[in-house]
């Protein structure tokens, strides 16, 4: 059984819209209105051009595998072994993230592999982006 | 910043490394400031220019009984004393200062008077990485490898083979912590961290410091120790998060920072006698050869494999034994600048002989930043 709890964000002033979304169950991204640049993690300017007219939208929680560890020792929150993930989404950006519904084994985690947002409530606040093998329950 | 108009005039270890519970850190910084001040025949009262980092300037300043005109306390991770020098280098040239004392000190395995480094929840990698089971450098630093693995058909045991060719630099080094010899078999059946990262692919965990102290290139034929003059150097960054790197088979900041300092020597890669590359997993060593142009991009692991890197080998890398069996006290940028110096003064333990230009790369965070310093013996 994992011990501890994981550590949880505290939003801030130009994240809340992340994790307002993940508790609705969307993947907000912002992009910029100017050079249509997507990105992540959020701030409210776009990290190519510098515009600050910038639009929050809604990804398609589509991503493929990107990287990732297999990591053997205990974490709070965690029982080993357990992957730590980055992934790529459809629509570019990359973020850490966790893969759940496949072992955690090199077998069960392939490169390249197509994957899809799971959301995970933490608390009443905190929802988490999980993904897991797209198509899978 | 000019060729060999500033020069290492003094330079020195903490008086034993790997486990110092006697020690507090600052009292690591200061025990190798006071060698170093002694190596260079010098008092606190001679120096006027301060960096380090992991303190602040001013409690290494005021500890030592220094009254500095130039402070730096630029805290990027381990290559923090690359860049220190390289500011040192610019103050020295620019009159603000004559006589910099550079120092690190580290608690990293004993934990006596350390300064914790956590992230902040709030802050972007609290928000964004620590909540999926993060763990220090091992969890992070090691997750671009598998793509650079599938990227170039780089394997396992292909990895394992830079921690063993450092270990048979490390035999030659009686301060170094792992002597023993291993083999690629040894590696991979040692304790698995981080999948594909098992632990004789990690750094040590170590106590220990460094200091170094620069002056002008014409104040320093006054020194008792030959002279190491600073031939070129770069810095740069990228990304505090390592999920946010921009391409997983390459640094950015390796990149820019190895161009720079290479542009500013006015040397080619064939000039390079003597090679440190900051290694605080097997992998670095591979993507700094590579981001420093002595390899083509996936060629490194084979570079090594064919032993160049080895003893005897025509590009002599990390001849301290590394990260990997050397020591690492948590930033072992001053470690690899430390190296260098003895090489270019021809004291190491395992000396290359006959090497003039020497290259201590360094990286700071999980790839987040770096510092390059070309080195060379000859005076200008």
């Amino acid at each position: 059984m994992a011990e501890g709890a994981r550590p949880l964000p505290v939003p801030t002033p130009e994240t809340k819209h992340f994790w307002d979304g993940t508790r609705a169950g969307e993947l907000r991204l912002q992009r910029c209105d100017d050079c249509r640049h997507t990105y992540f993690p959020p701030r409210p300017f776009c990290p190519k051009c510098a515009s600050r007219k910038v639009s929050v939208v809604h990804a398609s929680g589509k991503a493929r595998l990107f990287s990732y560890v297999i990591h053997h020792r205990p974490a709070p929150g965690f029982t080993p072994p357990y992957a730590i993930a980055v992934v790529e989404l459809a629509e570019g950006p990359r973020m850490m993230t966790n893969i759940v519904g496949c072992s955690q084994t090199p077998e069960g985690l392939v490169l390249d592999m197509p994957l899809e947002v799971a959301f995970e409530a933490q608390t009443d606040q905190i929802t988490l982006a999980l993904f897991k093998p797209a198509g899978s329950k | 910043m000019k060729p060999k108009t500033v020069a290492v005039v003094g330079a020195a270890e903490t008086t034993d490394l790997g486990v110092i519970p006697g020690l507090s850190q600052i009292q690591l910084h200061a025990d190798a400031a006071l060698n170093a001040l002694r190596d260079a025949g010098l008092k606190p009262s001679d120096i006027d220019g301060i960096a380090t980092a992991g303190e602040t300037p001013n409690t290494i300043a005021h500890y030592l009984g220094i009254t500095p005109t130039w402070v730096d306390g630029t805290a990027v991770g381990g290559c923090s004393f690359m860049m220190h020098v390289r500011h040192a280098a610019a103050a020295i040239n620019e009159g603000l200062c004559s006589t910099v004392l550079i120092t690190h000190g580290e608690s990293g395995k004993s934990r006596v008077g350390s300064t914790p480094r956590p992230p902040w929840p709030s802050s972007l990698a609290g928000q964004f990485e620590a909540p999926f089971g993060v763990l220090g450098p091992p969890t992070m630093f090691t997750i671009p490898m598998l793509r650079y693995m599938k990227a170039f058909g780089v394997t396992e045991e292909q990895l394992a083979m830079v921690a063993v060719v450092q270990r048979e630099w490390a035999a030659k080094n009686p301060r170094a912590t792992f002597k023993e010899p291993i083999t690629v078999a040894d590696v991979l059946e040692s304790r698995m961290i981080a999948y594909p990262f098992r632990i004789l692919m990690c750094c040590l965990v170590t106590d220990g410091g460094g200091a170094l102290i620069l002056t002008s290139a014409d104040r320093a034929k006054d020194f008792p120790r030959k002279p190491v003059y600073i031939l070129g150097t770069g810095e740069s960054v990228e990304s505090p998060m390592i999920s946010q790197m921009e391409d997983f088979t390459s640094s950015r900041a390796f990149r820019v920072a190895g161009k720079k300092a290479f542009e500013e020597a006015g040397i080619a890669h064939e000039d390079v006698d003597h090679l440190m590359i900051y290694d605080a997993f097997a992998h670095l060593p591979l993507y700094g050869l590579e981001d420093l142009g002595f390899c083509k991009p996936g060629e490194a692991a084979a570079f090594i494999g064919a032993r160049n890197t080895a003893p005897g080998g025509k590009l002599p890398l990390n001849t301290n034994g590394g990260g990997l069996s050397y020591m690492h006290s948590g930033m072992y940028g001053m470690y690899a600048l430390q190296e260098s110096v003895r090489q270019m003064r021809g004291i190491a333990a395992a000396q290359v002989a006959g090497a003039k230009v020497s290259v201590a790369h360094g990286v700071g965070g999980m790839f987040a930043a770096s510092g390059t310093i070309v080195f060379s013996n000859q005076p200008g």
